[in-house]
This record gives structure tokens, C-alpha cells and sequence, in this order.
């Protein structure tokens, strides 16, 4: 599923990384430990997260995550905003609730990677 | 070529920044994405181990044709058995590390699995080396 219909389901916020939109994303993972994402081998995987801090954009860049979606209206900074754009990465605000928007992308499908 | 880096223990609002610097450097010589990967993740990993345990601490990259050898020297309180640190799920990490997503005892063996060759030398009270070497072609 692309990332622009990932944002429209969720009906979420798409805060930066414009340009990546039509990017095809295969594997959902939820976790707020990162140390967890980076054992990931899977590729266009979306990070599902509460953790809004400058390390979990750091994560998704070493691990070559795509997306990042921030739930229950976390914010991204403007630190996080920036790391994302050099690195072509989207970052996603959803109003959801962690269950809400898990359960919403693997109604659509989307793949779990375990 | 060369590279060095500076590691602030505990803050962790930049930790990252050295691997991130490093990735960028491999991209520009083309290095394949997966080994890229590799590389940088059981670097941050290390990073972060910094910030996370040590004092301070560097990070030296020598890249040449066929690898990267990477060192990360710290100065902190070293690791008293090296064989318990390895073991998953271990971990002395303070709250304050597990609030950032980390502390979970999965660096280490995660540094492991992603290097070719991964050497740690400690001394208690006064630091550890970590030693990440990876070759481009398998
Ligand atoms: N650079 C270091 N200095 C001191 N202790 C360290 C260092 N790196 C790792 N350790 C010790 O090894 C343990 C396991 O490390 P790791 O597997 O990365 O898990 P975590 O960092 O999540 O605790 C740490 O909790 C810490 O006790
Ligand atoms: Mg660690």
C-alpha cells in the first residue's frame, strides 16, 4: 500500500516527505524500542510509534525505514522534521490511539513482519 | 580514508549524528544499501551504547577498497564481564536510556548478527573498545 493511502485511512497528518508518496510500503511494525526496529532485515517497513523523540528518527534512518507515523497526536520537532528531509523520510501525526491505528492498516492488509 | 567523530556521554539528543555522518559517507562511494545497513546499524548501536554507559568517547572510521574498520573508544565505566553483556535481554541501562528506546539488552547482540567481525575490549573503571570491521563484498 502506498504511503499516501496509508495517511488517507488513518486520516492523519503528513508533516513532511511530500515527494515519497506513491513509495509502496509492505510491513507494518509497532514498537516504542528502537533497539528492536534496528534488528529488522525487512525493507519498505512503516514504524508505528509512540516514541517522538530524536532517536527514533535516527533509528528509522540506520534502518532504512521509509515512514514513521506518530500516534495519539504526538508531535515531530523540528530537529526530527529536518533529519527526516535529508533523508527523504515521511513522518506521519495520527490522532489515533496505538490499537486504533494498528488495527486499521492490517484491516487493509497491510503485512505484519513476524 | 579516515574519519573521526566526538560522543558526548548522555546526550542523547545527538546520538546518531556519527553514524548518520558515516552512512552518508558510504552511500557517496556507492557501498551496496544492504551492507550499508549493516554497517551503520551495529555503529549506532554503539553510539548509542556510548551515550548510554560511557563518559565520553570517539568513534574512528578507516574506509579502504574492501572494508570499513570501525573503532569506538569510550572512557566510563567498562564492562565487567563481556560474555554477560553479550547475552540478550541483559542490561544495566538506567530509566532515563529506556525513555529513548533503548536499554533493552539487544545492542550488543544485535552488533554481532550486522559486523563481520565485532572485537570489544574493557577495562572496569576506565573504558571500553569496540572494534566493528565489515567487508564490503561477501
Ligand atoms: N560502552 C559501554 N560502556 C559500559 N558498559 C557498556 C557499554 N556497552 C555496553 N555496556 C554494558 O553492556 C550491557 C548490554 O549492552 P547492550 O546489549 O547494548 O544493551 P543496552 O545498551 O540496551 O543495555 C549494557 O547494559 C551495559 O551494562
Ligand atoms: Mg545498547
Amino acid at each position: 500500500m502506498t504511503i499516501e493511502k496509508i495517511a488517507k485511512i488513518l486520516d492523519a497528518k503528513l508533516v513532511c516527505g511530500k515527494q515519497m508518496l506513491k513509495q509502496n510500503i509492505e510491513y507494518g511494525f509497532a514498537s516504542d524500542l528502537m533497539s528492536d526496529v534496528l534488528t529488522l532485515d525487512e525493507e519498505n517497513v512503516v514504524l508505528i510509534t509512540g516514541l517522538t523523540n530524536m532517536q527514533t528518527l535516527r533509528t528509522a534512518e540506520m534502518a532504512e525505514i521509509p515512514c514513521v507515523i506518530f500516534v495519539r497526536n504526538k508531535k515531530a520537532s523540528k530537529e526530527m522534521i529536518q533529519i527526516a528531509n535529508e533523508n527523504d523520510m515521511v513522518i506521519i501525526e495520527c490522532k489515533y490511539s496505538m490499537f486504533k491505528t494498528i488495527g486499521i492498516l492490517y484491516e487493509n492488509k497491510l503485512e505484519p513482519v513476524y | 580514508m579516515n574519519f573521526n567523530y566526538k560522543i558526548k556521554g548522555g546526550d542523547f539528543s545527538a546520538a546518531g549524528r556519527a553514524s548518520s555522518e558515516i552512512k552518508k559517507i558510504l552511500k557517496k562511494l556507492n557501498v551496496n544499501p544492504k551492507v550499508i545497513k549493516r554497517i551503520v546499524v551495529a555503529l549506532y548501536e554503539a553510539e548509542v551504547n556510548v551515550v548510554a554507559h560511557a563518559d565520553k568517547g570517539s568513534i574512528n572510521a578507516e574506509i579502504d577498497s574492501e572494508k570499513i574498520r570501525i573503532t569506538v573508544v569510550d572512557e566510563g565505566p567498562g564492562i565487567a564481564d563481556i560474555d554477560l553483556a553479550m547475552t540478550e535481554g541483559f542490561s544495566t541501562a538506567s530509566s532515563k536510556v529506556r525513555e529513548m528506546g533503548f536499554g533493552a539488552g539487544m545492542g550488543l547482540p544485535n552488533m554481532k548478527k550486522n559486523a563481520d567481525i565485532l572485537n570489544i575490549k574493557s577495562k572496569v573503571g576506565q573504558g571500553t573498545m569496540v572494534e566493528l570491521i565489515t567487508f564490503f563484498k561477501s
